[in-house]
Parts: C-alpha cells; structure tokens; sequence
C-alpha cells in the first residue's frame, strides 16, 4: 500500500513538472510570435502600447531622409493604399533604396509613426519579400507596375 | 552542343535509373542473372551525372548564354572560379549538383555493400534507384538547367555578388554531400523493414555512413555560418533564419542516430527506435529541401520561384516519408528488439540524449512549420523570434552537454563499479565547479550563462582528457587510442563550440558609430582610426575602400580595409567586412553609409572566440571522419 502511494506521487510529481514545462514553453512560444500588418492594415487599437511587431511594404520615392550629423533615417512604406511613416536609427541594409521592398520590426508610437527596430532588405536587388508581395496582391495593377519596373524572371 | 551532351546524358541516367529498379520484376523471369543488371547499374549513374555535370561546368566557362541558367547566374566579366561555382549557384544547376551527390552515394553504396547478403544489398541498392529517378524526374520536369533561352542575350545577368564569394564554392556542396549521404541510411532502414531484421552487424556496417553524412552536414553548417558571418555584414554567426533551420534539423536527428546506433550494433536495443530515426532524418533533409527550394521562405537560397517545383517536392517528400512510415507501422513489431534495461546504463544514456535531441528538434521544427501552416491557411503572416529558440533550445542543451561530457566515460569504463564511478563523478563534479568559479577572473562581463559555458566546456574536456590518459596508461596499447580518438576529438570540438558560443554571445561588443575622417573610437580595448577612404576598381564591380589602422596599448596591430561595393552588371551595393581574425578574438569593421563628405556611419565589432565555434565544428566533423577510417581499417564486418 505504501509503496502504491509512493508510486502515485512520484508519477503525479513528473506529470506536474512536466506540464508545467508545457505550459512555459506554449507561453514563451506565444510570447515570440512576431505578428505582420501593412500599412492599410495598421489600427491604433489593434495591439497595447509598445507591442513589437512586424510591417512591410515598398520604399515610397522621395520619402527618403538623412539626418546630416546622427544616423537617424525617416522614410515612409506603402502598399499603395496608405502609408507609413518609418524613424529608425541605425546603419540600413545595403539593398534598402526607394521602391524597394523592406520589411521592418519596431512599435507604433501613438503619434502613427512606426519606431523601428530592425529593417531587412534582403539578398537580391529584384527580390520582393513574400510578405509585401502578398499584401500588393490586393492592387493588381499597382502590382503590374511595381513588377514591371523589377525584373522578375521565371 | 555541348548543352545537348549534358542534356542526353541526363536523360541516360535516367533511363539507367529506370532499369535498376525494374531489373528484378521484369528480368527476374527470364534469367536468374539479373543482379549483375542491378549491380552494374547502380555503379553507372555517378559517371553519367558527373559527365553531365561537367559539361554544364564547360557551358559556363566558354559562356553559353544561349542557355537560361548560365544566362541568368553568369557574367562574361565574372572571374572563371565563380563561373565554375555558379553552376550551382542557382537552383537548377543546385539540383544537378543534388542529382550527383546522389549518385555518388549510390556508387559509394554498390561499391561497398559486398559484405552485405545478396538479396539485402539488391533490395537496398533498388531503393537508392528508386530515389534516384524521384529526383532526376524532378530535374527532367521541373528543373532543367540545359534550358535554351528564345533569344541569345549578349551578356548574363551576373551572379548574385553575395554568392561570389569562397563560401559559396564550399558550402553547398559539403550540406549536399552531409543531406544526400542520408539517403543511403533511408535506404538502409527501409531494407530492413523488408527483411523485418535488422542486426547487430547491419548497425555496425551502416554507422560509417551515418557519421559520413553527420560529418558532411556538420562542415557545411559551419562553412554556411562562417559565410554568413563575414558576408552578410552583420557579424552574426546564427540567426535561427528558417533556412539554417531546415539544415540543423536533419543534423540534430542524425546526432541522435550516431548514438542509438550504438546500442544497437553493441546491445541490439533500440531497433525500431533507430529505424524510425533513419526515416526522420531523410526526410528532414527533404522537407529543408522543400523549404528551400520552394520559394516560401526568404533567403538567399529562394532564386526565381516556381510553384510546380514546391509541389513536386512536397508530393515526392510525402510519397517517401509516407510509404516509408507506413511500412515502418506494418513491420516494426515483426521485429525482434529488447525493450527492458537498467536505467543506469550506457543505453538509459543514449535514450535520454536522444529523446532531448528530438525534442530540440521538435521545437525547431514548431518555429519553422506554423508560421508557414499559418500563411498558407490564409489565417496570418507571423514569424517566430529569435528569443523562442534561445529560450527552448538552450536549456534542453544543457543536460545533454552535460551527458555528452560522461558518457563517453561510462562507455569506456564497462569494468568500473558504479560505486567508484559515482565517488569519481562527485569529486569531478565539485572540482570542475570550483574551477568554473575561478573563471570569472578571465571575463570582464560575468554572468550565469558564462559561468553554465564554462562549467560545461570545462566538464566535458577534463573528464574526457583525464579519463582518455588514465585508459590510455592502464590498457597501454596503441589500439585503444586510435579507437577512441575520433570519439574524442568530436566530443572536445563540442566542448570548443560551446566556449566559444558562449563567450561570444555574452561578451562581444558591437558599436555603431558616425567616424570623421582621422577620428578615433575606443572598441574593448582597441583603438581604431579612422585614417582614409579611397576609391577602387574591381574586376567587375567598383568600390569604396575605408582604411583603419588599430592599435592597442599605443602600439600599432594592423591596418583594416573595410569596403563597399557596387557590382556593375546588376548595380547591387554590397558591404565586404573588413575583419582581423585572431585566436582570443576577431575585430570586425563594416561602412555603414556617407552621411557627409569624409563622415561615415561605421560599425565597429569585438568578437572574443569566434574562432573556437568553427575550429570546434571542424573537429566535430574530422572527429567523425577519423573513426569511420580508423574503423574501416581496423574492424573488418563480418557477414
């Protein structure tokens, strides 16, 4: 009888712990998603203040600029039914330029103007992130003419 | 016309393949002299490919761009060792380098299989047919990098300036060699299924495979990270990009296999376990195909997209994986495995490595997975953060670290009594705390995770070191440390690895600056200057080249040259680091952008270790690479 009980707690101590274990990897699981939003899908209700999450769309042209004595760069990104203002400060990636598609991590500051933290622009010059290709689906002609401009090839 | 080489002589390995596998059912029949059909040709695949190969090798170098692959991922000004490189540069030509490790798997497999059954080895060696035609179809249908252009351009589009570049020469073919040599160990594992066995001395033949393949995909990980590192400009080694992850899942499963493998060749335990494992690790190999292959991810590896290719590789992967599985629930009780044992024993080690090995991998593959599932249900477009990994990953590593550091001694010390073994446990256990708190007074940043590093470095490489010479005294023989030193080897890179990760992590510094002309900034105890900035012509590409010189303690090191280019034929800007590689530390400079005449934003590294990540890969891999010689020379298989 002593034994069996011994037994019981022993297998309930390994089943709590391992829930437990469960349920803190579910949790930093859920706290890790990086949510996506374009411009035209961005609300100020949507996510609490300071929530990190993920935007994307093309470089507007001649939204591009330079602060002369900090690294600070503004510009803003479109999915060619709204915009985005974009701050950030740090060193660009090599591929960022105007018209080109970027994707950026940061916060939505309650003035509209999105905080970034990293901007990725990635690996080929006429390389479009699925993302911003997506959310350009719903326009298709804008689509046709940002395609146009870009090489793209089978 | 020599396209039209390359091109028939795909066709002929297909066709080649094609008769490999239906020599059984149609000639069996007429002549009982079919295995010499099958034999023979599973040894001519690899010269046919390899002829076809090379003749796209020759396309690129007298520039054939009436071809679509070379006109796409070559460059008449491009130099002649990144136009030999291109030829897998791109996925088409990538697929053909696929197609030829296979088939050199599958000569390896015929060549060296002499020691298996007759019926075993045919039956083996028609499953690599089998894959074989899987993928030449999908290079036939899908992926032709013998496409003729409609019209002749008069130059190429250049190859992307990220992929010109040693790492790229390297790299693919190693992970190749390390994706593709699983198929050999898939292969295997299905035979078995067949045979409803699989023996002790089967485990024993089939083991140098699998740390062939571990080994491979363990150097082309590494190279992967290291061109990361110095090509990407960022100066990281790891990003969990999925991409990285599609190629460290494979490697986790075959790191659990090496080992269950050994239980079963030494104990005959873990039979179905290790089958299933065999059938796991090919088939992660398959879906990091997919994933990359298939466009849906970002990276440097999607080129032009093509959906049928994602679909043929997904159908491929699910009719293997799933015919595989299924026969494996059909089989797997057939056959005769010892499921009792001691839970302190070696094999109580093992499952616990690789039920955290799996785990890991199961994590991994969670992060990678359901943002995709996500995507393609249409629900949301999410990617997983870095954070997760490190989170999950790093604690189910500790204890197998941990592990890794003794079992190696429990393995060698079957005599000992487990009474001296737990008396030698907690005195190296206490002594290796002490010294990992001594530690602290080499670091200027000290904090648990540096002290768990350590702790673990220092665990794994004394108990192997002390334990490796006090065997190597009592047996006094020769042959008990050519046996043991591949183990050895691989263990103490592990330990390196770690170090270095760790230190790195936790104590590197990276600044990101605006420098004027002739200024000076103090990085850990160096100081750079920032002494010109000129201009530069390059072969195909011009650029701007900064000058730094550093110095520490007053005392001048080295010059730096950090560039920026611009490749003429595509007009894409590329940042080439300029690093000073070292033993204790890497200093690593990059140009960020002009913000002025004479001011730039520059970044500015200190990266104590880096070295010891790849050194400690590269003695994991030669580790590896040196038992499966020594044992090829010393253990002759027996039937």
């Amino acid at each position: 009888m002593k034994k069996r009980t011994l037994r019981i707690y022993y297998v309930s101590f390994i089943l709590l712990t391992l829930s437990l274990l469960f349920f803190m990897f579910i949790k930093t699981f859920n706290d890790n998603l990086l949510f996506y939003r374009s411009p035209s899908q961005i609300t100020n209700s949507e996510f609490p203040d300071n929530y990190v999450f993920r935007v994307g769309g093309v470089v507007l042209d001649g939204s591009l600029t330079k602060s002369k004595d900090t690294m600070n760069v503004k510009f803003s990104i479109t999915d060619y039914e709204q915009s985005l203002d974009i701050t950030y400060t740090g060193i660009l990636p090599d591929l960022f330029r105007e018209g080109q598609g970027v994707v950026i991590r940061g916060k939505l500051g309650n003035d509209g103007i999105f905080y970034a933290e990293e901007v990725l622009a990635k690996h080929d010059e006429t390389y479009m992130p699925p993302e911003v290709l997506d959310s350009l689906k719903n326009n298709k002609e804008v689509l046709n003419k940002t395609t146009k401009s870009m090489k793209i090839y089978k | 016309m020599i396209a039209y080489i390359g091109f028939f002589l795909i066709l002929l390995a297909f066709l080649n393949a094609l008769i490999l596998i239906s020599s059984k059912p149609l000639l069996s029949r007429f002549t009982p002299d079919y295995d010499s059909v099958i034999l023979s040709s599973s040894k001519l695949l690899f010269p046919l490919i390899l002829a076809s190969f090379i003749s796209l090798i020759i396309s690129f170098l007298i520039d054939d761009f009436s071809l679509k692959y070379v006109s796409s991922n070559s460059n008449s000004l491009l130099p002649y060792y990144y136009k030999i490189s291109a030829t897998w540069a791109g996925h088409e030509g990538s697929m053909l380098l696929w197609c030829l490790v296979l088939s050199f798997w599958t000569f390896m497999a015929s060549i060296y299989s002499k020691d298996l059954d007759i019926d075993f080895r045919l039956k083996f060696l028609s499953i690599m047919g089998l894959l074989n035609i899987g993928f030449l179809a999908f290079l036939i249908f899908t992926s032709n990098p013998f496409e003729k252009n409609l019209s002749i351009p008069i130059d190429g589009r250049d190859l992307n300036p990220l992929l010109q570049d040693f790492g790229l020469i390297v790299h693919p073919p190693m992970l190749y060699m390390g994706y593709v040599g699983l198929s050999v160990v898939f292969s295997f594992a299905v035979t078995c299924l067949l045979k409803h066995d699989f023996k002790p001395e089967w485990a024993k033949w089939i083991r140098p495979w699998a740390l062939m393949s571990w080994s491979f995909l363990t150097l082309g990980i590494a190279l992967g990270s290291w061109w990361a590192y110095y090509e990407l400009g960022w100066g990281g080694w790891w990003f969990w990009d999925p991409v990285e992850n599609a190629s460290f899942m494979p490697w986790l499963i075959t790191t659990a296999l090496i080992h269950s493998l050994i239980t079963c060749e030494q104990k005959s335990m873990f039979k179905n376990w290790t089958i299933l494992l065999s059938i796991i690790a090919f088939s992660l190999s398959l879906l990091g195909t997919f994933l990359v292959r298939s466009g849906i991810l970002t990276s440097v590896h999607s080129f032009a997209n093509d959906p049928a290719r994602g679909a043929f590789i997904l159908l491929f992967l699910a009719i293997i994986t799933g015919s595989a599985l299924i026969l494996y629930l059909k089989n797997s009780s057939k056959m005769n495995d010892k499921t009792s044992f001691n839970f302190f024993s070696k094999e109580s080690f093992f499952l616990i490595n690789n039920i955290l090995l799996v785990t890991a991998t199961f994590t991994i593959l969670l992060g990678t997975m359901y943002p995709l599932v996500l995507d393609i249900l249409g629900l949301e477009k999410i990617s997983v953060g870095v954070p997760y990994y490190n989170s999950v990953f790093l604690p189910l590593m500790i204890p197998l670290v941990f592990l890794a550091g003794y079992i190696p001694i429990l393995f060698l010390s079957n005599k000992v009594k487990s009474q001296g073994q737990s008396k030698y446990f907690i005195i190296s256990f206490i002594i290796i705390v002490l010294v990992s708190l001594i530690s602290h007074t080499l670091f200027e940043v000290y904090n648990l995770s540096i002290f768990i590093g350590f702790f673990l470095f220092a665990w794994i490489t004394l108990n192997l070191i002390y334990d490796f010479i006090t065997k190597l005294i009592s047996t006094g023989s020769i042959r008990f440390f050519f046996k043991n030193i591949g183990m050895f080897m691989a263990h103490l890179g592990l330990a390196l690895f770690i170090i270095g990760a760790t230190v790195v992590e936790n104590n590197k510094i990276e600044k990101e600056v605006i420098m004027n002309l002739n200024e000076k900034l103090d990085v850990g105890g160096y100081s750079f200057e920032f002494v010109d900035i000129n201009e530069n012509i390059g072969p195909n590409y011009s650029s701007v080249v900064g000058h730094f010189k550093v110095y520490t303690n007053n005392k001048f090191i080295t010059d730096m040259y950090p560039e920026k280019r611009l490749y003429n034929s595509s007009e894409m800007p590329m940042t080439e680091a300029g690093i000073d590689p070292g033993f204790k530390r890497d200093l690593y400079i990059t140009l960020g952008t002009m913000i002025d005449q004479d001011k730039w934003s520059v970044r500015i590294y200190h990266k104590p270790l880096i070295r010891f990540i790849w050194i400690g890969a590269l003695m994991m891999a030669f580790g590896a690479i040196l038992s499966v010689l020594i044992k090829r020379r010393t253990i002759k298989v027996v039937r």
